[in-house]
């Protein structure tokens, strides 16, 4: 299964590492990266594999709350199928 | 990977524009529940409902954790009670809206909408019975809804059951009067009801449909006035544009949950109900589209053919995006659950005369309108009759859910609670129906040529 893990919040350094820490502690491949910084704003949009997952969606969830949280920023995982139904006809 | 800014914007309307799917909800037929004794009748509609929706909730839940979009409400549907409960002797269904009551506590949806009879043409033994049940039924459960359907396009509109319909409101009212008399919020009378409906309170599970489906109800106002704030002074073209293509991505949200949820449950998909569903939420609200289209209140000149715009332009973009489209389709306009509702009507500009011709465009009818509490039962029922005939005379659902509050007069506020909000109380008009509505009868179905 494919998704997409999306990252916002102010700008700071250690964010990428501490995101993909926890994805590669959870047995998560991460195939693509998309990043931006607006106006102080940083935004990541992460394309990851979760075949290999460790734990559960629900359990990657409460373990990426964590630098979530210690971080400020907003963390999001959401199977791949919601923006391909969304925006291809 | 998709294109990052698609990403980005599906995210935006969940997390930001308030997009959700609206409801998930089982429909099941009861037709085999039916027996000659009440108490069987009653134990086989429990066990069927509790046996085919004992996962509803769960996958429901599992859906919104893998796609991460919010899943309000998940909710059952059963053939109208009228005709399964007259197969017993029992004088009063009270106790059939409780085994629902208890069914929908068991498996843990919020309502449960059948307590129903359709009665357009005339009442059988068991309409009659059920009818007269639901002032109870609704004062002693806390999940089950009620609907009537009182006239269709092919058989006109029965009187009897008009006249009858106002003095059950009124009484459905009374024995709710320490709750803002919220029995009444849970009570739809219908014209051209649908028979795959999702959304309550007005959903029942119709006889012609199948043993057991999955219908999906979506939403989204927020999600359109924020496409339309990008298209600020353009022409129509360009608006009716943005709605399609915005109800078009909605909708194929609604699609693939809908799939997802009927592959998990094992229950053939049903319909998706393309609809605008406003909460009381700030950035909630069909009534803010409607101002974002230029008008500077919900309510004023303009309102209709706005309204009417946008419903078009939601189904339009919407049919593309699912296989099958039903249930009422369209935008919403319950005013106690649309926080620009509320505030139109708090500064005059909305009345009920205005949103009656608004109902003439858009997919319901009179919807959660607190009137005051000392409202005669007979203006009531005129007013269901005017909404049936806007239905019957334009082959098009109506409807009307009405809480006469007890104890509230002009200037003062129900509050219902949760996604039913806070309907400030309306003026009717004082002048009497009295004399109209007794004559009971059947206003004749209308002729389909000589269209003008």
């Amino acid at each position: 299964m494919n998704a997409y893990v999306s990252v916002m919040g102010m700008d700071k350094k250690g964010i990428i590492k501490a995101v993909a820490t926890v994805l590669s502690d959870n047995g998560v491949n991460i195939l693509d990266i998309n990043q931006t910084i607006v106006r102080g704003c940083f935004t990541m949009v992460m394309f990851v594999d979760l075949s290999d997952l460790t734990t559960d969606l629900a359990g990657l969830k409460a373990n990426l709350a964590i630098p979530a949280d210690a971080m400020n920023l907003r963390i999001k995982v959401q199977h791949d199928a919601i923006f391909s139904a969304m925006h291809t006809v | 990977m998709n294109n990052f800014n698609n990403i980005l914007e599906t995210i935006n309307m969940i997390e930001r524009d308030k997009l959700d799917i609206r409801t998930i909800t089982m429909g099941i037929s009861l037709l085999d529940c039916c027996d000659t004794n009440g108490e069987i009748a009653r134990q086989k509609i429990y066990k069927k409902i509790t046996t085919l929706a004992k996962d509803l909730v769960k996958v429901g839940e599992d859906i919104e954790e893998k796609y991460g979009i919010p899943i309000i409400n998940k909710r059952i549907s059963v053939t109208p009670i009228a005709m399964i409960a007259q197969a017993c002797d029992d004088e009063d269904y009270v106790a059939f809206a409780q085994t629902l009551d208890a069914a929908a506590k068991a498996v843990g949806v919020n309502f449960i909408g059948g307590f129903s009879a359709l009665v357009q043409k005339g009442y059988t033994k068991g309409d009659k019975i059920l009818i007269e049940s639901i002032p109870r039924a609704l004062a002693v459960t806390d999940r089950v809804c009620s609907s009537v359907n009182v006239g269709s396009t092919k058989a006109g509109i029965n009187m009897d059951a008009v006249r009858d319909l106002g003095r059950i409101i009124k009484e459905t009212a009374a024995l709710t009067k320490d709750h803002e008399s919220i029995g009444c919020a849970k009570l739809v009378v219908f014209a051209n009801a649908v028979d795959d409906n999702p959304f309550m309170a007005g959903a029942f599970h119709g006889v012609t449909e199948a043993e057991c489906v999955i219908h999906v109800g979506i939403s989204g106002p927020g999600v359109v006035k924020v496409a339309l704030e990008k298209v600020k002074g353009q022409p129509f073209d360009v608006v009716a544009e943005t709605i399609k293509k915005t109800a078009f991505k909605i909708t194929r949200v609604g699609q693939l949950v809908a799939n997802e949820a009927s592959e998990k449950l094992g229950v053939p998909f049903g319909i998706i109900d393309l609809s605008l569903a406003p909460t009381p939420a700030v950035g909630d609200s069909v009534a803010r589209i409607l101002e974002e289209i230029g008008l500077e209140v919900c309510g004023c000149h303009g309102t209709t053919a706005a309204l009417a715009m946008l419903n078009d332009a939601v189904k339009k973009g919407g049919v593309m995006a699912s296989s099958h489209v039903g249930g009422l389709s369209g935008a919403f306009v319950p005013v106690s659950e649309d926080e620009g509702m509320i505030a139109a009507v708090k500064m005059g500009a909305l009345t009920i005369d205005k949103l009656e011709a608004m109902t003439c465009v858009c997919s319901v009818g009179l919807d959660m309108i607190a009137v005051p509490g000392d409202t005669p039962a007979s203006t009531i029922s005129a007013i269901i009759a005017d909404e049936a005939a806007i239905g019957v005379i334009n082959n098009k659902t109506t409807g009307v859910r009405i809480i006469p509050v007890v104890g509230k007069s002009l200037g003062d506020e129900a509050e219902f609670g949760g996604l039913l909000g806070t309907g400030p109380i309306m003026k009717v008009n004082p002048f009497s129906s009295e004399a109209f509505i007794a004559r009971g009868g059947r206003i004749p179905a209308p002729i389909h040529s000589f269209k003008n």
